[in-house]
């Protein structure tokens, strides 16, 4: 049984105060609490098992890489991959670029075509624009629909016979729309495109099944699925990962090398792993998924499917509140106020102890679409309950923003 | 604070320059200007500054800014015009001072004092200041376009 309040009661973050109210915390696109389990975990590496992995020949190093393979393990059935195709990295943005850099810039070349989308982060779109300059390939973006969504009609029409990656989220970060991926996936494998997948928004929020959808790569975070700041990780598959390059080199992801530049690799996923791994961040990974596996990501799912519902129906009622992304299956719920800049709101949401974010959240290509230079972007978690969205609607009815200076 | 301002007054002030900027034009000669743009904030401005023997005889600013970092930045064109650099440049001094809660003189504000409140609300410090950074930072370099 899916039980918030008891949930909460796992989060020390949650019984924060801001600005002398309960705190309410609805920037969870951006990053996430962690349960005291995750933080346990860092913790028992720190205080009672620290020591280098692949490194040493005592108990602790053995340990240490023992749940190193472990927690392989574990993200690797968390999204139904194979454990050697799970890099660890520091983030979905090394994932993204690691994928531009260590893949693409070595397979592409004049000419041929990188689709993207104009709701692209940042971290999807500035390392495919090094690869277009790297390997002169171009950048072309899918057109999105009427709402902002992305459709398998517009990736149709995007495709070309240059066509070589199509590099899109999952779910998108500031509309929240779900793309059909796994429609996406079968089309492109039809024109032997490779797809890269930006998994950050959609990982945390909803059951993932790689071999399912079909994505060539997925990359995603931890700390915005309970998890530590830090770690992240690349999903790859196997023979696309012994092509790709490991773009960073050094210890502990090569089997020899010698004094006349001849070097021999390590095998994926190791080879991309050089130097000391962010260990304390992969034992609270491991604790993450553990968690986020105990909830039930389908729980999960449903449940923030529920609180984005009813949210949904709450601003509704609000007349000068505008809402971009009405029909999105994502907890990111993307609005304005009408007449009032969305950092002048998101300051007076601040005042009332609550957690948004303000302004292009990193998809700076987006506005032009939205035609509104910043957005006021709320995005929801298992943890967050209808009290907190009654909280937000009371303060969003709140005639004048400039009360966060003078009251 | 004085005790000649109250809050409404404050507030006011600050609603009237966001809603009706004096100083928000795009000059077309005859400025050195810099352009100024916050990660924290959808702040993107430029600040032009005439300076005619080391007297402020015009300063303007365009772009895409907040209620704070407007209302402040068309505040602070107020204040520097017709002053000497070296005034200017106390002006901007104090309102740091101010922003950070430090002792200033507050004689020399004017309305600029409308943002005593601001380290209340610490993420907006950045547009409470992006102006008076810009300028100072031109009269630092004086460079530009």
């Amino acid at each position: 049984m899916f039980n918030v309040k008891q949930i909460r009661h796992d989060f020390p973050m949650l019984n924060t105060k801001m600005q002398n109210h309960p705190l309410v915390f609805l920037d969870n696109a951006s990053t996430t609490f962690k349960p005291l389990s995750v933080v346990n975990a860092i913790n028992q590496y720190y205080l009672h098992e620290t020591s280098n992995s692949h490194r040493g020949d005592y108990d602790l190093c053995f340990h240490a890489d023992q749940m190193l393979d472990k927690t392989r393990q574990v993200v690797a059935d968390f999204i139904r991959a194979d454990k050697n195709e799970i890099v660890f990295t520091s983030g979905a943005s090394m994932s993204l670029n690691l994928v531009a850099l260590g893949y693409a810039v070595n397979h592409l070349k004049k000419n041929d075509e990188i689709l993207l989308t104009e709701a692209e982060h940042a971290s999807n779109v500035l390392p495919w624009y090094k690869v277009s300059k790297l390997t002169g390939a171009k950048i072309r973006f899918i057109k999105l629909d009427k709402v902002g969504r992305l459709t398998l009609v517009n990736v149709k029409k995007a495709i070309t016979s240059r066509t070589k990656i199509i590099a899109i989220a999952h779910v998108s970060n500031v509309l929240g729309y779900l793309s059909p991926m796994k429609e996406i996936c079968q089309l492109a494998h039809q024109h032997k495109i490779i797809v890269a997948c930006d998994g950050a928004q959609s990982v945390p929020h909803r059951p993932t099944n790689v071999k399912d959808l079909g994505v060539d790569f997925l990359s995603f975070s931890g700390h915005k699925m309970c998890g530590p700041t830090g770690i992240g990780i690349l999903y790859g598959r196997y023979e696309l990962l012994k092509q790709t390059d490991p773009v960073i080199s050094g210890g502990g992801m090569n089997v020899d090398f010698d004094a006349n530049t001849n070097v021999e690799y390590l095998d994926p996923p190791t080879r991309f792993e050089a130097g000391t791994l962010n260990l304390a961040g992969i034992y609270g990974l491991k604790a993450s998924i553990e968690y986020l596996n105990k909830i039930g990501m389908k729980n999960i799912e449903q449940y923030e499917k529920e609180l984005r519902a009813y949210a949904i129906r709450e601003l509704k009622k609000i007349n000068d509140i505008i809402i971009y992304n009405e029909t999105a299956e994502s907890g990111i719920i993307t609005i304005n106020k009408k007449q009032v800049f969305a950092q002048d709101e998101a300051t007076f949401l601040n005042s009332q102890g609550i957690a948004v974010r303000s302004g292009q959240h990193c998809a700076k290509i987006l506005n032009v679409f939205l035609k509104t230079p910043a957005t006021l972007r709320i995005s929801l978690y298992f943890y967050n309950t209808k009290q907190e969205i009654d909280t937000l609607i009371k303060a969003l009815k709140k005639g004048d923003y400039l009360d966060a200076y003078f009251n | 604070m004085p005790i000649s301002i109250n809050n409404e007054m404050m507030r006011q002030i600050i609603m009237d320059h966001y809603q009706n900027p004096l100083h928000k034009k795009t000059p077309k000669k005859g400025y050195v200007s810099i352009h100024s743009k916050s990660e924290n904030c959808i702040d993107d401005i430029n600040v032009y500054l005439k300076l005619e023997k080391g007297i402020v005889k015009d300063c303007l600013w365009d772009g895409t800014a907040c209620t704070i970092s407007t209302a402040s930045t068309d505040i602070m064109c107020e204040l520097v015009i017709n002053k000497n650099e070296k005034e200017a440049r106390y002006i901007i001094d104090q309102y740091f001072k101010m922003i950070h809660e430090e002792k200033f003189d507050e004689e020399v504000l004017g309305e600029a004092i409308a943002f005593i409140n601001t380290s209340k609300q610490a993420a907006r410090i950045k547009c409470a200041t992006i102006g008076f950074k810009a300028l100072e930072d031109i009269l630092n370099h004086k460079h530009g376009k």
